[in-house]
């Protein structure tokens, strides 16, 4: 019955929960050595497959085999014992502790002397340096997480899951956090773990990511299975069609809207903690989408976040139509008609336990307090009725208005979160990585969204460390540089090379401006 | 099928609470009939009265997403202050040389100083950054010292306080049309928080701040205005519980109030609130609240040593949280 080709087979597995069915008789199977792509939009039902596979969940119907041998995890421990690993989008590393306890707790070496386990530190130390040589991962076994960055932090976890001996390794959106230079890192370590014959499961949005690294590609759309293919006969446009099930002729709106005269002017601006950004100077105009690139650690946040009043500047002046403006909290900057949707939704954009309906509302509700309320009692039916417009011109999918956000897909939370904003109608759109983790679809709603307010002579500025969507929709692109402005590009002759150069250095001799 | 079992599961633990009770209230009338009667509800009520407010106080600040130790003994100091204002003229030892004052004067003058104690709380916990729980232990250890020392100021030194007005210790042992006054305070209470809570902006953006107090920051909230309402917000119930403590047992001494902190928390936890913050409920409280009286008052009535209601108590806590967190982890 079972193939042993595969190392890893799912056949037929259906799984349920309240309401929804979130797999249907979906199969699915890996060969050894292989990169195999799990693709779809978001709720398609990729992560609830892999925690299938992983032990987390146990499937309504449908079998697991490894290596052609049934198997049944009773949890996540027992996938691993059968050489199965997953190294999840967030990651919870203990922090303060090093990098080998982090790789090694729970079967650290040790020696028996008067009837107490001892640590054997030299061996500890001694194993986690084999093991992270052999991997290519140049970082010292004796490093304390805390001073990693995330794509090490990620690099760590895996060789953790190769310690297990791994077989099989589950990756859930692993570059949606990482640099271009910090993903091709992960690349190397990819093709070093499939040339020892492990099998990478890789579930990622960023199609040319999946075309260059995975041999196979699955495609999942609302529980089902679309179909498998190898990489090789697929290419991008095939991709979208075949997750979205409809035809998308592009990927970004065509631009329509025309940038204005000057509405923000930020000079001079220099961080009040002396390991951020110093001395940024650029404009911004009306009807413009303004892109900001650069690598992680450049501080791009932190300069939009100062801007919109969340951190602390120590000189330099921000002039909003021509009159200079003192923002010192996000209150004042929402009372000049500035929006920021933050880069962490979950940390800083959403109330997980509280309704869409609140969270759609809540902004609008705390700058006018009299569009909610009937002198002083709240009006739940103006709140509804703007709530309502949003999810149905957004589309979010919620069960009701007074469902839990927590309980929505990522794309929705997003929406919501961005809805927020909209009932406001700002001028100034500030969105840092309005696209992390949001499945094709909903990235091109937002876009078009992005492209409508633009051509309302609103004013965008959208961080992003996406290549593609970077060039795709600003019209400038300014580029940071370990806390600098390092140049501004015009959008239409801005290439990848040109903006990896400008992320990349930084010349004291001054900003390069191209000509406009 | 599936989805009716779904549903039963749901309903028991959604109403976890309300089943306990009924069941305690079963148990308990069972083994003595008499404990259906009249008397008994309004025995539970008054005594359940200052808690339910001192309670009301301690979910505000759980539903903002901080911890407060201080109610306790700001409900002693506040009693102390109300009982202080209420004396009689010729009371044998005054404790201010006043004339009698009517009885607006001690309530407003208890609730005042929770007010302060609350916002003292508050500054300490959201401009020093203090974590809630060490700040509010800290004043609440300067509000006990500082009700020893004022208790200790002759001609009182340290005696409990007495001789109050008629008409401020009607305020906690009268009744109206055979309800005790003090429960109509109690069940005001209720509907006032209530309403702030559901039905005002400031009681959303108290759940928005609970819930994510970066995010609601982002969104423009003032978030250290909203945590010095809440924690006033407290102070101000703890103060309204201590006056009414006074009035209820026509004394006030520096020991009052002990331990009401942590029935308080207790009473919010089993009614449903999150110790991490952004959820919770008058109802809940309220109902929460009873059922430690009742089992408090129950088990006396049937005959137990009332040191059992530790024991029920504790276990009762777990039984809650642990049902609660079922119903979390089952969302996920």
């Amino acid at each position: 019955m079972e193939d042993s080709r595969y190392i890893l087979e799912l056949k037929k597995i259906s799984k349920s929960f309240p309401g929804v069915k979130a797999l249907d008789n979906v199969s699915f199977a890996v060969k050894p050595g292989k990169v195999h792509a799990l693709m779809g939009e978001n709720g398609a039902g990729k992560s609830t497959l892999m925690k299938c596979a992983f032990g987390i969940y146990q499937p309504d119907n449908g079998e697991i085999f490894v290596n052609g041998k049934k198997v049944v995890f009773s949890g996540p421990a027992n996938a691993l014992e059968n050489g199965i690993a997953m190294i999840h989008q967030e990651l919870q590393p203990m922090r303060a502790l090093t990098v080998m306890e982090n790789v090694w707790v729970g079967r650290l070496p040790h020696h028996n002397t008067l009837g107490v386990q001892w640590v054997d530190w030299k061996q500890l130390y001694k194993q986690t340096k084999e093991l992270l040589d052999d991997l290519e991962i140049p970082i010292d076994p004796k490093t304390k997480v805390q001073n990693l960055s995330t794509s090490h932090c990620q690099l760590i976890e895996i060789a953790r899951s190769v310690s297990f001996n791994a077989k099989i390794i589950i990756m859930d959106e692993p570059t949606s956090s990482l640099t271009e230079t910090e993903t091709e890192l992960l690349f190397k370590l990819i093709a070093r773990l499939t040339q020892k014959g492990v099998s990478i499961i890789y579930i990622s949005h960023k199609i040319d990511e999946i075309l260059r690294i995975s041999d196979d590609v699955t495609i999942m759309r609302d529980g089902q299975l679309v179909g498998d293919w190898p990489a090789s006969e697929l290419d991008m446009d095939t991709i979208v069609k075949r997750m979205v099930g409809r035809e998308m002729s592009n990927r970004f709106p065509s631009k329509k809207h025309k940038p204005g005269e000057v509405k923000m002017e930020v000079s001079h601006l220099t961080s009040a903690n002396p390991h951020s950004f110093k001395d940024i100077s650029f404009t911004l105009h009306k009807g413009e989408i303004l892109g900001i690139g650069g690598l992680v650690g450049a501080q791009r946040t932190e300069l939009v976040e100062t801007i919109f009043g969340l951190r602390k500047k120590a000189s330099g002046e921000v002039t909003i139509d021509g009159q200079k403006v003192e923002i010192n909290s996000p209150e004042d900057a929402i009372r000049h008609s500035m929006a920021l949707l933050t880069e962490e939704r979950r940390v800083s954009g959403i109330f997980p336990k509280i309704s869409v309906l609140e969270n759609v509302t809540v902004a609008k509700q705390t700058a006018d307090h009299s569009s909610y309320t009937n002198g002083l009692f709240l009006n739940n039916k103006k709140r509804q009725k703007d709530a309502e417009q949003f999810v149905k011109t957004f589309e979010i999918k919620t069960p009701s208005l007074k469902a839990e956000i927590q309980n929505l897909s990522g794309g929705n939370q997003q929406k919501a979160v961005l809805a927020r904003w909209m009932l406001l109608t700002p001028q100034i759109l500030i969105l840092d990585e309005p696209t992390r983790g949001i499945d094709v679809g909903a990235k091109y709603e937002i876009y078009s969204l992005m492209e409508q307010m633009a051509q309302e002579g609103k004013a965008v500025i959208m961080i992003s460390s996406e290549m593609p969507e970077l060039l795709g929709m600003s019209d400038r692109i300014a580029v940071m540089c370990e806390g600098h402005l390092s140049g501004i590009l015009d959008g239409k002759d801005a290439t990848d090379e040109k903006v990896m150069y400008l992320a990349s250095t930084y010349q004291k001799s001054g900003v390069t401006t191209d000509a406009n | 099928m599936q989805t009716k079992k779904f549903n039963i599961k749901n309903i028991l633990s959604n109403y976890a609470l309300y089943f306990i009770m009924i069941l305690m209230v079963i148990v308990i009338g069972s083994m003595s009939p008499k404990f259906f009667s009249w008397r008994v509800l309004r025995d539970i009520l008054m005594q359940s009265s200052t808690r339910i407010i001192v309670a009301l106080g301690c979910l505000f600040i759980l539903i903002s997403g901080s911890a407060d130790l201080s109610g306790g003994r700001t409900v002693g100091l506040t009693a102390v202050i109300a009982g202080s204002l209420a004396q009689k003229a010729d009371y044998y030892i005054k404790f201010w040389n006043l004339p009698e004052l009517p009885p607006i004067v001690p309530i407003f003058a208890a609730v005042l100083v929770g007010l302060i104690v609350g916002l003292l709380n508050g500054f300490t916990v959201s401009k020093l950054k203090v974590p809630a729980f060490l700040a509010t232990l800290g004043w609440m250890m300067v509000v006990y010292g500082t009700n020893l020392l004022l208790c200790n100021k002759p001609p009182n030194n340290s005696q409990p306080l007495g001789g109050f007005l008629k008409n401020f210790t009607n305020l906690g042992s009268g009744n109206i049309a055979g309800i005790p006054i003090i429960v109509f305070f109690a069940l005001g209470m209720c509907i006032i928080v209530h309403v702030l809570l559901t039905k005002t902006t400031l009681g959303r953006e108290i759940f928005s701040v609970g819930s994510n107090a970066e995010a609601a920051r982002v969104s423009g909230i003032n978030v250290f205005k909203i945590q010095m309402i809440t924690f006033g917000l407290a102070g101000a119930c703890y103060g309204l519980a201590g006056a009414l403590e006074a009035a209820r047992t026509g004394s006030a001494n520096s020991s009052y109030g002990n331990g009401y902190e942590m029935d308080a928390i207790a009473s919010c936890i089993v009614g449903g609130c999150s110790m991490t913050g952004g959820v919770g409920s008058v109802i809940g409280v309220f109902l929460g609240v009873i059922i430690f009286n009742v089992i408090n008052y129950g088990l006396t009535f049937i005959g137990l040593s009332s040191y059992w209601q530790w024991v029920v108590k504790g276990l009762i806590i777990i039984i809650a949280v642990s049902i609660d967190m079922r119903k979390y982890s089952s969302n996920k």
